[in-house]
């Protein structure tokens, strides 16, 4: 198991050494990073700022140099300057990660509340009714197009029928604000879930062991949760990096079209503004993220599956 | 006479209840009738674009600024699905943006997918370092979020549709590789790999005439599975103003010209994510029936 971590971490960390590569070769190799670096409006730039930003860009130095600077640039903590306002990344970090935090905890555990059941219950009643109703939702879940939904769910419920807000977080903590933002990141999730529990249910059920328990006369809702269910939920839990990253879309499509002041919103208008330091930072952020998720399910599910590790 | 009239009628009604009713009936189920439907309906219309659209899908003009579909009090049968926000007409800009998303989509899916398979192929048959180095490097391309990494891209080389093929290609290639790799790897064993082999065949027809057939119906079902994502991440891009600049229309950006204009014009963001729905159901229907019918073991493989 030791050996295991061990293999699987450094695998993680060159996955991270090879996005901050992409990242880096990208800005420096393509064209003048200099440029990049420029805000949008870089009216009357003199000989000295140019020169400036040469120096703080390491230009100077040869390329492997220029990009061990910038990395322990980045472990230092010294993620830049914002383009647009000269203020430092570091600092606005904090204020953007949580509202992002919090969308995406609530609608973690909405979708795990709702695709859980949905999936079991679909599996159990096979072929009836709540089945169809439960595969439609993670159909549509999965092929709708989370930013469009987003859309059209303020359409409905802010504009034709005036319940809810359409978007930011509101003044304090008001649940009212966060209905639509989650429901929609959930539906994607939640889906993804309900395919997974459901097939996953079916191949359990269709075991011998649960027949063997059915036939010693153990209750059929014993039956389905602590026999079949323990065992079919190691599949949803791979599934967890995949629905991960559809987090980190869903989120964005999410934040943009709700006004939702967190990271991947400030992530899209560096796009707008051509901020491309905070850009680059956030998208390493979500990276790191996104690889941490990836070793740690991996970990959790050799833990679960002895197979896994000796493979 | 009258015999042979019930005899007739009966025949009759032997052939239409199991003839054509359950023929049909059959064919619905066994073929993925719905989704090549939709898929040819909009193949043609962005090939025929040009011919079918009742105005040119730029041409804007102020006076006709949100007007609303045709089956509106005040709609006219100019605009038959309404003007978006500086009057241009809804309709041609639908079919334009099909040819659009489609023609970026199989760009993109072709270019990731030679790539893809043509590494898949050399990692499996190689194997010992190459393989090494090749898997490493799609651990590094599945473990990046795709959309962030598209939107710097994006950012420093420029929006333009060039860009955005390249992006996807990109980005699609590393879903091929262990597929095809793991299909490679037991190929490469069998018997007339290795007859190949001892007779002499150079080494790209071993890999393009022996092994490229055994593992093309899962480059196939791959591929397909693939195209609807595709679609979703360039109208996605589209829409976040980091894929195809405007005004060319695209179905995602189209969405985003509606945003701010819900109370009065729902129509403008309505129908192009009413298409990309459409498509990308189509497309993963197709997908999955391709798996059932081609490479069963792909089953985890979801759309």
């Amino acid at each position: 198991m030791a050996a295991f971590i061990v293999r699987r971490f450094f695998t993680s960390l060159l996955a991270l050494v090879g996005a901050t590569l992409i990242i880096f070769s990208v800005s420096r190799l393509l064209g003048d990073p200099r440029v990049l670096l420029l805000p949008d409006d870089a009216y009357g730039i003199t000989e000295e700022t140019w020169e400036e930003l040469s120096r703080q860009l390491n230009l100077d130095k040869p390329i492997p140099f220029q990009y061990a600077l910038w990395v322990w640039d980045l472990m230092r903590g010294d993620l830049g300057r914002d383009l647009t306002d000269r203020h430092k990344i570091a600092d606005k970090i904090p204020v953007k990660i949580a509202p992002t935090l919090k969308l995406a905890i609530s609608a973690w555990i909405l979708a795990t509340l709702i695709g859980i059941p949905i999936g079991v219950l679909s599996a159990v009643k096979r072929g009836s009714i709540p089945d169809f109703i439960g595969r439609a939702f993670a159909l549509l879940g999965q092929t709708l197009p989370v930013f469009w939904i987003a859309i059209l769910s303020i359409l409905v419920f802010s504009v034709w029928l005036n319940w809810l807000p359409a978007g930011t977080m509101g003044e304090g903590f008001s649940l009212k604000h966060y209905i639509l933002p989650t429901s929609t990141l959930a539906w994607f999730a939640a889906a993804g879930y309900v395919r997974l529990v459901r097939s996953a249910m079916l191949e359990v059920l269709d075991s011998e062991f649960i027949k063997l328990a059915r036939a010693k006369g153990v209750r059929y809702n014993s039956v389905v949760w602590k026999h079949a269910f323990k065992n079919a939920s190691i599949a949803p839990l791979t599934y967890s990096g995949v629905l991960f990253a559809g987090f980190i879309t869903g989120s964005i499509s999410v934040e943009v079209v709700f006004a939702w002041p967190g990271l991947a919103r400030f992530a899209v208008e560096a796009v707008w503004t051509n901020n491309f330091t905070v850009l680059a930072v956030v998208t390493l952020m979500f990276t790191a993220a996104f690889i941490a998720m990836n070793f740690l399910v991996d970990i959790m599910y050799a833990f679960i599956d002895p197979r896994i590790r000796y493979s | 006479m009258a015999q042979a009239q019930t005899q007739q009628d009966f025949e009759v009604r032997l052939a239409s209840s199991t003839g054509w009713i359950s023929k049909s009936f059959q064919f619905v189920r066994n073929w993925p009738v719905l989704s090549i439907v939709i898929l040819t309906i909009m193949v043609l219309l962005a090939l025929l674009a040009p011919l079918v659209s009742p105005h040119d899908p730029l041409f804007s003009t102020l006076r006709s600024r949100n007007a609303p579909p045709v089956w509106y009090a005040d709609g006219t049968w100019t605009y038959i699905l309404g003007a978006d926000t500086i009057g241009r007409d809804m309709l041609s800009r639908l079919f334009y943006g099909a040819r659009i998303s489609l023609m970026v989509m199989a760009f993109s899916l072709v270019f990731g997918t030679i790539i893809g398979t043509a590494l898949g192929l050399i990692a499996g048959y190689f194997g010992g370092l190459i393989d090494e180095v090749i898997m490493r490097l799609v651990d590094i391309f599945l473990g990046l979020p795709f959309v962030l990494v598209a939107m710097v891209l994006a950012l420093v080389l420029g929006t333009s549709l060039t860009t955005m093929i390249i992006v996807l290609a990109v980005l699609t290639w590393a879903g091929f590789v262990r597929n095809v790799r793991g299909e490679v790897l037991s190929l490469r064993e069998r018997d007339y790999v290795a007859l190949a082999r001892i007779a002499g065949a150079s080494l790209p027809r071993i890999l393009l005439m022996h092994i490229l057939p055994g593992v093309i119906n899962t480059v196939l079902v791959i591929a397909t599975l693939r195209s609807g994502q595709l679609i979703l991440a360039e109208s996605f891009l589209s829409f976040l103003g980091a894929g195809i600049p405007p005004p060319t229309p695209t179905w995602g950006a189209m969405i985003a010209d509606g945003r701010n204009y819900l109370r009065d014009a729902w129509w403008i963001s309505f129908f192009p994510g009413l298409a990309i729905f459409l498509t990308v159901m189509a497309l993963n229907f197709l997908g999955d029936w391709l798996r059932d019918k081609l490479d069963p073991r792909l089953r985890q493989l979801s759309s």
